[in-house]
């Protein structure tokens, strides 16, 4: 067995599906050849079926539930969770026992993503599992299936790479790396979804992306998948006479996706199904229905000449005929509720609706309260209307409210459904039109559903100097919050400097040092700072201090948290020591205490606790 | 006249021709005799040696007869006709079967809808229930197999088949006289399964459980 990587692999970590696709490096020719793995896993207890999707779900099975053996993989006996379609098919009968949006769980602050939360529904008696400990186990499969199908080229050896959503924050993509050490993949490294989407556009196009995009383009990646909207922005720049990528923006964790689609039509229709036939749909069946509309949803977005759908729900006893609901799904319903519910006409200036939480939410993912995504884009493209000005493109017209794309690259299954992507063009360039500026073209050729892995398969090629790379980053500056000196005033909490210490746009393997600011640490006690991202302000250098900020400028992330160990010093001994921030080759910041008497550094976690503070 | 005496003391004098032959005669009837004799008792010794087994038969059959029967029956078919090429018969694996039943069930509850009486509903609702049958069997017949036409014409065009074609995937009918190639229309286009990708199944799995019956906690 060789050391040498034989194979790129891209991971499509997904909230929903995972994929695995690879490149061959040793391939000679000018055309790459992308493939996407089979991954073998058990669809019913005793069944094992090959799929290229790995569906995210872990069910947690009662001792008593399945017969000994039954979960027998062709790698193990007895594997430690079931993951894949089974555990989403027992799950879907069994709730209370499936852990499903692992992934969503990583990005949401207030939890502590190692400790065992999920099923969040669960009762006391099923042992639960933390979210980290859930992403271990899809990559664990993953990792098995690929060291089954290629014993001579194990996964550990290639070159691996992890696609992670743009707006995971540092915390989240620190976890997803961790995850992958954990089963033996330390070499992985990440790579921003919406950025693999174009990877995998540019690898389509086999060299002829260039005749379809200018210097002064601004490309929009809309990424909508299972369970989260990802927006990015990339702009095209020219040096040395080469044509150069550059992502300038990301959006923040919108948690809307075609998932909430095919729920909010399974809800409309459970309702009219309820009124028609008088009986009460119960729970489970609103699963069959849930299939049943998204089934009918792309039927009717694919042959216009379709006014309605039939959807039957079968009852759950053995009576099929007797048992089964039958309902239509119009073309106006449809309308309705996904084209005017999730896609509003809305004009630029419109924002995204906010009501203010009741109390804590400990338990629950912080699903968006707005479920318009035209909303969502709105106040991203609002936010960003100086995304692009230090690249030296043309300054955004005196009237300009938002930032101006130039074209666009759709990405995920939802976008599919042509009237869905027409709407969202048409909606985008309305707002274009409205500002005299030119409409942006859709960048075709995108295969939607399996892009991000196929793009992160290709980015292992981009790695080795094969193709344009897209420079990136980090997508935000990052301050970690310092009292102010000022006199404390009794019953006011004392004001608060946000200290920059990661400037915007770092790139993967640079260090910034922070050369005036001290803290004085004491050995062997935890230090917790505030910690804040921005993901607007671009010229903040290192050391540069923000008295005061607008609400939407910052917006806070965890704590994070410094320990110094005793090392030989005696504990309560304070140390003064600089905060250094890195951009690790593997694409994660790193934050690092460094002690100004002998240069010793000190590793600073991002705090998983904050929610109990 | 000629009188002959038989002078039993007489003892030839020479020894002529006549006299071999008359030796040589003796010295062959007595050797027929003895071959004859041991032939005899090795087929006796046969025969003794295949009586003890006729008494097992009886002791493991109640009707011995009837088994006695039986056996001279198969002795003469043995006899009268050489054994006939053995035709190989495929054995069809239950498993795949099962496998196949317990997929339609699961995906379309196809087993549900057969088993049930549909004198007893109104076309309707037997409508509603054949959706969930079609849409699940397309399903599950969709995931594990590929399907393609044998024939790539249209249905109710002329086709000619020449000389050697596979009478396998084409079945001629009708007015089948003379010799290929063979003019006639295309009535159904058929169908191969050009890939097939069955579930793969544990070990000790019992694929007769077509589906479990589910009791809800």
């Amino acid at each position: 067995m060789s050391t040498e990587a034989r194979y790129s692999v891209g991971i499509d970590l997904g909230t929903t599906h995972c994929v695995i696709s690879y490149v061959d490096l040793q391939h000679s020719g000018d055309e790459v050849a992308l493939m996407v793995l089979a991954i073998p896993q058990l669809t019913a207890p005793g069944t094992i079926e090959e799929k290229p999707q790995l569906p995210s779900f872990t069910y947690l099975p009662h001792a008593a539930e399945i017969v000994e053996g039954a979960t027998a993989l062709p790698w193990a006996a007895k594997p430690e969770y079931l993951v894949g379609e089974i555990a989403r098919n027992l799950g879907s009968k069994t709730p209370i026992r499936l852990v499903a949006s692992a992934k969503s769980w990583l990005c949401h602050a207030g939890v502590d993503c190692k400790q065992a939360i999920l099923p969040v529904d669960a009762p006391e008696e099923i042992e639960r599992i933390s979210p980290f400990s859930a992403s271990m186990a899809y990559l664990q499969h993953l990792r098995d299936a690929w060291n089954h199908r290629f014993p001579e080229h194990r996964l550990e050896q290639q070159d691996v790479t992890l696609t992670v959503p743009a707006s995971f924050d540092p915390a989240a993509r620190e976890l997803t790396v961790e995850a992958a050490r954990a089963v033996g993949l330390h070499q992985a490294v990440l790579l921003e979804e919406p950025q693999a989407a174009l990877y995998s556009w540019i690898e389509n196009s086999e060299g002829d992306w260039r005749n379809h995009v200018h210097v002064g383009d601004v490309i929009l990646v809309i990424d909508v998948g299972g369970g989260t909207t990802d927006l990015s922005l990339i702009a095209v720049t020219e040096q040395d006479g080469n044509l150069q990528l550059t992502r300038v923006a990301v959006g923040d964790h919108i948690l809307l996706g075609g998932d909430n689609m095919d729920l909010a039509l399974a809800y409309t229709v459970k309702a009219k199904m309820e009124q028609e036939s008088g009986k009460r749909l119960e729970s489970w069946q609103l699963q069959a229905l849930t299939h049943a509309c998204r089934e009918a949803k792309e039927k009717l977005f694919n042959q216009p000449e379709l006014g309605s759908m039939p959807i039957v729900v079968a009852g759950r006893g053995s009576s099929l005929i007797g048992g089964t609901l039958r309902t239509e799904l119009s073309r106006d319903e449809l309308n309705r509720v996904l084209v005017d519910g999730f896609l509003p006409q809305v004009a630029v200036s419109e924002r995204p609706v906010v009501k203010p939480r009741g109390g804590l939410r400990a338990a629950g993912l912080p699903y968006v309260q707005d479920a318009g995504i035209t909303r969502h884009l709105a106040a991203f493209l609002a936010k960003q209307k100086q995304a692009t000005h230090e690249l030296g493109h043309a300054a955004p017209a005196e009237n300009a409210s938002f930032l101006h794309p130039t074209a666009v690259l759709f990405n995920g299954g939802v976008l599919k459904a042509a009237g869905l992507a027409e709407r969202l063009m048409g909606i985008l360039n309305g707002w274009l039109q409205a500002e005299q500026a030119p409409e942006a073209r859709l960048l075709s050729g995108a295969d939607l559903d399996l892009a991000v892995a196929r793009g992160a398969a290709y980015y292992g090629f981009v790695r080795k100097g094969k193709g344009v790379r897209i420079k990136g980053g980090t997508a935000a500056s990052y301050y970690v919050g310092v009292e102010s000196a000022m006199p404390a005033v009794p019953g006011l909490p004392p004001e608060i400097e946000a200290l920059c210490i990661a400037p915007f746009g770092m790139e993967e393997g640079s260090e910034q040092a922070l050369p005036n600011d001290e803290f004085g640490l004491i050995i062997g006690e935890p230090v917790r700072f505030r910690f804040f991202a921005s993901k607007i302000r671009r010229e903040d250098q290192v050391g540069t201090r923000l008295e005061t900020w607008d609400g939407e400028e910052l917006e806070e992330l965890d704590e994070i948290e410094i320990t110094l160990p005793e090392e030989g010093k005696h504990p309560g001994e304070i140390v003064p020591v600089h905060l250094s921030a890195a951009v690790t080759e593997v694409g994660t910041l790193e934050l690092k205490a460094v002690s100004n008497r002998d240069d010793k550094r000190w590793k600073i976690e991002f705090d998983v606790r904050a929610g109990d503070n | 006249m000629n009188t002959y005496t038989i002078d039993l003391a007489l003892r030839p004098t020479t020894f002529d021709l006549w006299h071999v032959c008359l030796a040589g005669t003796v010295a062959v009837l007595a050797l027929l005799l003895i071959v004859v004799l041991i032939s005899v008792l090795l087929g006796m010794r046969r025969c003794k040696r295949h009586v003890p087994a006729a008494p097992v038969a009886p002791a493991i059959a109640p009707q011995p007869e009837i088994k006695v029967v039986e056996k001279i029956v198969e002795v003469e078919k043995i006899v009268h006709a050489p054994a006939p090429e053995p035709v190989i018969l495929k054995e069809a694996t239950p498993d795949a079967a099962l496998q196949l039943l317990s997929l339609l069930q699961k995906e379309a509850r196809f087993i549900d809808f057969i088993k049930e009486d549909v004198g007893a509903y109104s076309d309707a609702d037997i409508g509603a229930a054949a959706r969930v049958v079609h849409q699940g069997c397309s399903k599950a017949i969709n995931e594990h197999f590929t399907l393609a036409p044998v024939s790539q014409d249209r249905e109710g065009s002329r086709v000619s088949l020449n000389k050697g074609f596979d009478a396998a995937s084409y079945r001629l009918t009708g007015n089948i006289v003379g010799e290929a190639p063979f003019n006639g229309t295309l009535v159904h286009k058929g169908w191969q399964v050009t890939d097939l990708r069955l579930p793969k199944l544990t070990e000790g799995h019992n694929a007769k459980i077509i589906a479990a019956a589910e009791v809800e906690l």
